[in-house]
C-alpha cells in the first residue's frame, strides 16, 4: 500500500462517517431548506393587491396594474371591505383608501409619471446588486468555516481519542492529512453545489431569477475553482489548529484566528462593497479573493484576465499555507497534554 | 531470516530527563515476552520507539536483522497505552478501516475483522458504535484493533489492564495463538503474577535502563543466588556452625542458607541426615516478583 492508497482511504472515511452522522444530515436538510425559502419566498410575499372601487372606470388602469380589482355599490361598502382586511385598498371619488400603509403600486397605478430614459442603466438591479455578493460571501463563509471547523474537529478527535497513535504508526502523517483536507473539500464542494442548485431552482421559480440568469453563469463558473483553492489555502490550517489542542472542547479557541480569516471578507463585502479601490484590491488578496472576485465578477465590471491572476495568487498562497500547516500539523498530533505551544509544534517536526 | 525483534541501545531524552539510557533487549519469534517495570520505568517510551510514533535520540530497532522502516512497522500489531478507537463509528467499521490502513485488501480486512470479534465474544456487538460497549469490550476491540492485519510482530502495551478475569483469559488465550505461529509478542504489564504465568521471555526496565532480560526459568535461577531451602526435624540452630554455610532465615527446623561453593552442597545435606531426618532440601527458586524488587532497586 502506497501514501496515495491510504490518502484514499482516509479521504473515504471523513466522508463515510459524515453521511452516516444523522446530525450532519438533519442540518444540512435544514440549511438546504432555508436556502431555498430565502430564494422562493421574496418573490411569493406581496402578490397582486386587490383592491375595491365604486365606479367601474377607475378599474382598468388598476387591472392594467396587475391588481385584483373588485367593483361595489357604495363608498361604505368599499371602505368596510378595507376595514375587514378583505382588500388591501379602496378607490372612492378619486380618494386612495387603505389601513396604515400607502399603497403604492395602487397610486402609482393611478398616476401618470413621464417615460425614463437611463443613459448608463446598471446591469443588474440595484437590489440585486447589493445581495448577489453578500450571499456568495455568506455563502463562501459558511462552508469555510462550518468544513474548516469539521477538520479540525477531526484532527483533535483523533488525538483527543489516541487513535492517531494507532494511524500513526500504520500510515505516513502526509497521507492522514492530505485525506482529510481531500474527503472534508469533497464534502463542502458537494454541499455547496447543492446548495446553488437549490438556489437556482429556487431563483427560477420566481421573476428575479429570470433577471439574474445570464450574469450568475460566469460568476458561479469562478467561484468554484476560487472556492476549491480558497478552502485549500486554509484546510491544513484548520488542521493544524486541532492539532495544537487536547480536546474537542479547546478547538473553538485554538482556531480563533482562522474563524476571523473567513470572517473578514463577508465583513468587507458588507461594508465596502460600494469602494471600488478596496473591493478590487481585496478580490486580489489572497484570503479574501475566494469571496470578493466572484461577488465583483457578477456585478460585471471585470477584464477577463483579473480572475485568472488571483486565481494565480490564491494558488501560490495555498501551497505555502499547505506546507506550514502540514509542519505544525505534524508537530502538534503526538504532543500530548494541554495545548501545544505553535513554536513548538513548529521546531518538532523531526521527532 | 527470524522474525525476531531487537532493540539496540536506543536512548530518549525528554528535556533534561534521559528517559531511556541505552535500552537493549530481544523479542524472539513465537514467544511470549513481558516487559516489567514500575511507572515511569520507560515501557511506553521503548514500545512508541518501537512503532515509530516517537523518535529515539540513539540506537536502533532492527527488524529481522534489518533497520526498520516504515513498511515493516505497517504490519506490525500496536496496541497503545493509552486506548484509542473511533467512539461513534461501528466497530467492525472502524476494524476493517484500520485493517486496511495496515494494507489488508477489503475482503480480507472484512473476513479477519469477522473471525476476530466472533473470537473475543463481540460478533452480536459488530455493528454498534464503540461508545455502547462497556470498557471491558472495548478493550477487546482494542486488541482486535492489534490484530485484525494479521500483524508480522505485537507490541501490546498493557494489554491486561482494566480486564475482568474472563477478558484475560481470552486476550491471554489469543496471544498464545498468535505467538505459536511464529510472530514475536512484545506486552507490557505491571501485574506481575500474570507475567509470570504468560510469558517465556521477561525483560525487566527500571528508570530507563534494562536490568535484566531474557528466558524466564534462566532468569530465575540466574537470580536464585545459591539459595537453599531445608527442613530437618528439630530446630535447625546448628547450621550456623557449619563452615561454607551463611544463615540467611531461620524458623525452627525451618531454615534458608546460603552456600559459598556448589560442593557445599552435598557436605550440607550429608551433615544434616547424620543428625536425623530431612524433609525437604531444595534450591529457592525466587518469584518474578522478587526478582522484580531486587533489580529495579
Amino acid at each position: 500500500m502506497n501514501t496515495f492508497q491510504a490518502t484514499r482511504l482516509v479521504a473515504a472515511r471523513e466522508i463515510r462517517v459524515r453521511l452516516l452522522d444523522r446530525a450532519y444530515l438533519i442540518s444540512t436538510a435544514v440549511y438546504l431548506l432555508m436556502v431555498a425559502g430565502l430564494t422562493i419566498l421574496p418573490g411569493l410575499v406581496g402578490g397582486p393587491s386587490s383592491v375595491a372601487v365604486v365606479s367601474a372606470e377607475a378599474a382598468p388602469p388598476l387591472r392594467a396594474a396587475g391588481a385584483d380589482v373588485r367593483v361595489v355599490g357604495s363608498a361604505s361598502e368599499a371602505e368596510k371591505l378595507v376595514r375587514s382586511g378583505d382588500v388591501d385598498a379602496a378607490v372612492v371619488d378619486g380618494r386612495v383608501l387603505a389601513m396604515n400603509e400607502a399603497p403604492t403600486d395602487v397610486v402609482t397605478a393611478l398616476s401618470s409619471s413621464p417615460p425614463i430614459n437611463l443613459l448608463a442603466p446598471d446591469a443588474v438591479d440595484p437590489g440585486l446588486a447589493f445581495l448577489a455578493p453578500f450571499a456568495i460571501a455568506m455563502l463562501f463563509y459558511m462552508t469555510a468555516l462550518g468544513f474548516g471547523m469539521q477538520i479540525a474537529m477531526s484532527v483533535t478527535e483523533e488525538k483527543q481519542t489516541r487513535v492517531v497513535e494507532i494511524l500513526v504508526a500504520s500510515v505516513p502523517v502526509r497521507a492522514l492529512l492530505s485525506g482529510k483536507i481531500i474527503g472534508t473539500g469533497i464534502l463542502a464542494l458537494a454541499q455547496i453545489t447543492l446548495v446553488v442548485a437549490v438556489a437556482l431552482v429556487g431563483l427560477s421559480m420566481t421573476d428575479v431569477g429570470v433577471e439574474v440568469w445570464p450574469l450568475i453563469g460566469p460568476a458561479l463558473d469562478w467561484f468554484i475553482p476560487f472556492f476549491l483553492f480558497g478552502f485549500a489555502a486554509l484546510a491544513a490550517l484548520w488542521a493544524a489548529a486541532g492539532a495544537l489542542v487536547a480536546r474537542v472542547e479547546d478547538v473553538g479557541a485554538a482556531s480563533m484566528p482562522l474563524q476571523m480569516i473567513v470572517l473578514a471578507p463577508l465583513v468587507a463585502v458588507l461594508t465596502m462593497r460600494d469602494n471600488a479601490v478596496a473591493m478590487t484590491v481585496l478580490s486580489y488578496f489572497p484570503l479574501s479573493s475566494p469571496t470578493v472576485m466572484p461577488a465583483r465578477l457578477f456585478a460585471g465590471d471585470v477584464a477577463a484576465w483579473e480572475p485568472v491572476l488571483s486565481l494565480a495568487l490564491l494558488a501560490a498562497t495555498a501551497a505555502g499555507f499547505l506546507l506550514a500547516g502540514a509542519r505544525v500539523y505534524r508537530g502538534g498530533l503526538l504532543r500530548n497534554g494541554g495545548r501545544v505551544r505553535l513554536a513548538a509544534a513548529w521546531g518538532s517536526s523531526g521527532d | 531470516m527470524t522474525p525476531e525483534l531487537r532493540i539496540e541501545g536506543i536512548s530518549r531524552r525528554f528535556g533534561e530527563r534521559l528517559a531511556l539510557d541505552e535500552v537493549s533487549f530481544t523479542v524472539p519469534a513465537g514467544r511470549l515476552t513481558g516487559f516489567i517495570g514500575g511507572n515511569g520505568a520507560g515501557k511506553t517510551t521503548t514500545m512508541r520507539i518501537v512503532l515509530g510514533v516517537l523518535a529515539a535520540h540513539g540506537g536502533r530497532v532492527r527488524w529481522q536483522g534489518a533497520d526498520i522502516d516504515a513498511l515493516a512497522r505497517r504490519r506490525f500489531g500496536y496496541m497503545p497505552e493509552e486506548r484509542g478507537l473511533y467512539p461513534k463509528m461501528g466497530v467492525a467499521d472502524q476494524l476493517v478501516y484500520l485493517a486496511r490502513l495496515h494494507g489488508l485488501d477489503p475482503a480480507r480486512a472484512r473476513r479477519n475483522v469477522a473471525d476476530l470479534l466472533e473470537r473475543l465474544g463481540l460478533a452480536a456487538r459488530a455493528k454498534e458504535p464503540l461508545e455502547k460497549l462497556s470498557l471491558g469490550n472495548q478493550q477487546r476491540a482494542q486488541l482486535a484493533a492489534a490484530l485484525a492485519h494479521d500483524p508480522v510482530a505485537l507490541v501490546l502495551d498493557e494489554p491486561f489492564s482494566g480486564l475482568d478475569p474472563g477478558a484475560v483469559d481470552d486476550v491471554a488465550g489469543v496471544l498464545r495463538e498468535r505467538a505459536a505461529t511464529g510472530v514475536p509478542v512484545l506486552f507490557s504489564s505491571h501485574q506481575l503474577d500474570l507475567v509470570e504465568r504468560l510469558c517465556d521471555q521477561l525483560v525487566i526496565i527500571a528508570g530507563g535502563q534494562i536490568r535484566a532480560s531474557g528466558d524466564r526459568e534462566q532468569l530465575r535461577r540466574a537470580h536464585a543466588a545459591d539459595q537453599h531451602l531445608i527442613v530437618v526435624d528439630e530446630d535447625a540452630g546448628w547450621l550456623r556452625e557449619l563452615p561454607g554455610v551463611r544463615l540467611v532465615s531461620l524458623d525452627g527446623p525451618r531454615a534458608v542458607v546460603v552456600l559459598s561453593d556448589p560442593s557445599a552442597t552435598q557436605k550440607l545435606l550429608r551433615a544434616a541426615l547424620d543428625r536425623g531426618p530431612v524433609h525437604q532440601f531444595t534450591p529457592v527458586i525466587p518469584t518474578l516478583t522478587e526478582i522484580f524488587r531486587k533489580v529495579s532497586q
